[in-house]
């Protein structure tokens, strides 16, 4: 363990950063892209502003420098690490850092997968008038019967907005067909399958490349990543022909009632961080093959970022059972 | 790359750009008290419109911003960053540590705050008016019927959020990895201990509170039905989601509080904590049950049975950790050499006005019973004496404390003290007699009041102006202190005081433990 020899060596001196404006430039780009996409989602839903389009822009260099700060900011303790100031020390801070921020990812997607079980579970079946809880469904939504996935909203149930003026808020439409296996016409046209091959696969792929790189095969590393990368890449496309075909064909849309809302929810912000992982993996990529980064022993970038890719795998293997599956 | 120099930069720069955990503590705690002031105008606006029946002063609706902003800024601006503060400036230099593990992100944590609140103050000034769906921001109030600046809160939510969640991550990585040689987890001091704690429970449940204003964003914007039943969503699901966040939040806003009285008492009796395992132990319970008894917020929001009876049991369970605390503090001071400084009497408030706010939770915690306070004005009176009795006080106590350590100047113990009894006093005649207008049934969240509680929320509102007027006195005295207060410069400012940043000379230099210190094999939290 590099921990105890440290102890038995006394301590490295731990590296200290200077003073640095990093922090206060992403502060300004953060603020300008929630204060952009704030003007920008009202004026969306509710209109009347005629600043419509410089918010958007308020949004754009937001984001824009936003994301070239951080990106600095990454260059930044790149630097420090290939410049030898990261103790065995500091790099555990930063291993910490990673596997805490990982765990905050895996409770931010339990507040999704919770409100799906709840719904499913719970107040589904209590909508439709099951159990000591659902002694309301008479008065509120007589007629409302519970699937998953349901076969109807229960506004539809009752007849639209005007039929039930009470807790009858927005605009609800079933979808024609959901996503589950029940719904798939044929296993090979069944879209959730062939990404979970893949995504599996790129699970395999980049622990075969962090083999390669524990044993010094530079070229082996780069084309398992590469393909990992690749794989990330044709997940993604997959999700947004899926998208595709939920809003074009299935009728399955936000507005689908709960079922669209967990099924987008959840396959949403999972397919945002493929992305965001896909993209630090490709990073990683060019990082090895233009910087010639890494060695055997050193290579947090990309333990790191495979870390994350194991995470989105893992959270993918609980949408597929519990989205698509059951 | 620069030498690595040991003094502050000079200017306005030293602030923005620092890395150093002292400067970051110092703007912490100064920004969470320009947010105690806000939160506290807030409530005297409150208390001005409730001194009589009737509506007097503000329009209904404003009142209802009053309510929320008071309590979401207080929660999110005041009593958490003040923490973060008070770990800033201590953790490092009680296990030993040059500084935080991760000191820019660390700067971060601190800056994307105030741009956050001043998002959220905005608000106030916009069309249709700041949130007005009280702290909780229950659906569909907050989603259905919000006015459209409630985009603008979720994303201050979120920002807040991200700076809980980094700020937290850093104390855990500096707590795991960088205490001095020989500084075991059981030697710790008790405060980082309770911070350490406080930790795990935010990066656990921020999350879950963001992915709840997501959810309300996507319901208000994309047309979603999370909140929505005519969608087949559920408004009670927002409730569930929220307290599962909410009740470990009320744990991370006591815990540190809990900490900062452990390591004060022990110093003001001067003995040792009485029963430092168990306290720990006590933590960390306290902290798992935080998570498995949310629902005891909504016992009237219509759940089988079955599900209030779990929560009641598994609620009251939490008395027990706690009154393991209580009675460890006690058995501290039982045959000590007690002497009564400012922050020994802060202490001692927090430790009888938090017992009675216990007692009231365990009242609350019984489910037939709470159908009668639910909403009531007994609820407000039962957190106010745990927030700011409890956390409150104790902030106060800790700056006290460690004032003259942070400063090398000594406060002005008269005028401390002055503050201790008219705060003490202004406190209880707020928060007091509120349990009375609670019990016979006067709802919380209303501007106006049936003649019966009159007398009772005129004594309520003069309270809150004393103990509202008596914060000035504490902020004089704290200016004053820096500017011209007499100077220290023993290392052990309190003869009682023991651990590692009593070690360290007075004032506290701009650089602590670049050589981390040899712990011996005595206890380092004394």
């Amino acid at each position: 363990m590099a921990a105890t020899e440290q102890a038995a060596s006394g301590y490295q001196k731990y590296y200290v950063p200077d003073s640095s404006s990093l922090a206060v430039r992403a502060t300004v780009g953060l603020l300008l892209t929630v204060f952009g996409g704030g003007l920008v989602l009202n004026n969306m839903t509710f209109g009347g502003s005629h600043e419509a389009g410089s918010a958007k822009w308020v949004l754009f260099i937001g984001l824009a420098f936003f994301i070239l700060t951080l990106a600095s900011w990454f260059r930044t303790t790149i630097r420090e690490n290939m410049q030898g100031m990261n103790s065995a020390q500091l790099s555990h801070s930063y291993v910490l850092g990673m596997f805490w921020f990982i765990f905050s990812e895996v409770m931010f997607f339990a507040a999704f997968f919770g409100t799906l079980f709840y719904v499913r579970q719970l107040a589904g079946p209590w909508l439709a008038g099951e159990g000591e809880a659902g002694r309301m469904n008479d008065l509120l939504w007589p007629g409302f019967e519970f699937s998953w996935p349901p076969a109807i909203t229960p506004q539809e149930a009752v007849g639209g907005t005007d039929a039930q003026p009470i807790a009858n808020n927005g605009d609800f439409v079933t979808q024609d067909r959901s996503m589950s296996f029940a719904d798939a016409h044929h296993w090979y046209q069944w879209l959730p399958m062939w990404n979970t091959i893949i995504l599996l696969s790129s699970s395999f792929t980049v622990h075969v490349a962090h083999t390669a790189l524990l044993n010094d095969e530079r070229a082996r590393f780069n084309r398992w990543l590469g393909i990992t990368v690749a794989l990330g890449i044709i997940f993604v496309g997959l999700q947004a022909a899926e998208y595709y075909e939920a809003y074009a064909h299935f009728g399955l849309t936000l507005n689908s009632g709960i079922y669209g809302s967990t099924f987008f929810m959840l396959t949403g912000f999972h397919g945002f961080h493929v992305a965001m992982g896909m993209t630090m993996l490709l990073v990683q990529l060019i990082r090895s093959v233009k910087g010639h980064h890494f060695t055997a022993s050193d290579h947090f970038g990309f333990e790191a970022s495979s870390w994350y890719w194991h995470f989105v795998d893992v959270v993918w293997v609980f949408l597929f059972l519990f989205v698509y599956i059951l | 790359m620069g030498a690595h120099h040991h003094g502050p930069a000079r200017g306005i720069t030293r602030w923005l750009f620092t890395t150093n955990h002292k400067d970051i503590g110092t703007m912490y705690l100064w920004f969470s008290f320009a947010m105690f002031i806000l939160g506290g105008a807030f409530a005297m606006i409150i208390r001005a419109e409730l001194f009589q029946p009737g509506m007097q002063l503000v329009e209904p609706g404003f009142f209802n911003q009053m309510t929320t902003l008071h309590g979401l800024v207080m929660v999110f601006g005041a009593i958490m960053p003040s923490f973060v503060g008070l770990a800033n400036w201590l953790i490092p230099m009680m296990i030993g540590a040059p500084d935080m593990a991760l000191p820019r992100m660390n700067n971060w944590s601190f800056w994307i705050l105030p741009p956050g609140f001043l998002m959220l103050a905005s608000t106030l000034f916009m069309e249709g008016g700041a949130p007005a769906f009280g702290w909780t921001f229950y659906a569909p109030l907050s989603t259905t019927y919000a006015a459209p600046s409630v985009t603008f809160f979720i994303f201050a939510i979120h920002v807040l959020g991200m700076s809980s969640i980094m700020g937290s991550i850093n104390i855990i990585a500096t707590v795991m990895n960088m205490r001095a040689p020989g500084m075991s987890y059981m030697k710790l001091p008790l405060f980082v201990w309770t911070w350490l704690i406080t930790a795990f429970l935010l990066v656990a449940v921020m999350p879950v509170l963001a992915g709840a204003v997501t959810m309300m964003l996507m319901d208000i914007h994309f047309g979603t039905s999370f909140f929505s039943a005519a969608g087949g969503g559920d408004p009670v699901l927002f409730q569930h989601i929220f307290w599962f966040f909410g009740h470990p939040e009320v744990y991370i806003i006591i815990l540190p509080a809990f900490g900062v009285v452990s390591q004060i008492i022990p110093a003001f009796s001067r003995k040792p904590l009485f029963g430092y395992a168990s306290m720990v132990y006590a933590t960390a319970s306290i902290a798992f049950l935080s998570f498995i008894v949310w629902a005891h917020h909504m016992y009237t929001v219509g759940m089988p049975v079955a599900g209030e009876l779990y929560f009641m049991y598994a609620t009251m369970l939490i008395a027990v950790p706690t009154g393991v605390k209580v009675f460890n503090w006690i058995s501290t001071m039982w045959r000590g050499a007690l002497s009564f400084e400012t922050p020994m009497l802060f202490s001692i408030g927090f430790l009888v006005l938090f017992t009675i706010g216990g007692f009231t939770g365990l009242m609350l915690s019984i489910a037939p019973a709470d159908f009668q306070y639910h909403d009531t004005y007994f609820v407000v009176a039962h957190f106010h004496y745990v927030m700011v009795a409890g956390a409150v006080f104790s902030m106060t106590a800790a700056v006290y404390f460690w004032l003259p350590k942070w400063t090398g100047r000594m406060y002005n113990e008269t005028m401390g003290k002055l503050h201790f009894w008219v705060s003490f006093v202004g406190f209880n005649i707020t928060f007091f007699p509120q349990h009375f207008v609670g019990l016979a049934g006067m709802p919380r969240r209303v501007p106006d009041y049936a003649l019966q509680f009159a007398d009772f929320n005129m004594m309520s509102s003069i309270g809150a102006f004393v103990y509202g007027a008596s914060q000035i006195l504490f902020l004089y005295n704290v200016i004053a202190t820096i500017v011209a207060g007499e100077k220290v410069s023993d290392e052990k400012v309190w003869d009682g005081a023991e651990g590692l940043e009593w070690t360290v000379p007075t004032p506290a230099p701009y650089h602590t433990f670049e050589v981390p210190p040899k712990v011996d094999t005595a206890a380092a939290h004394g």
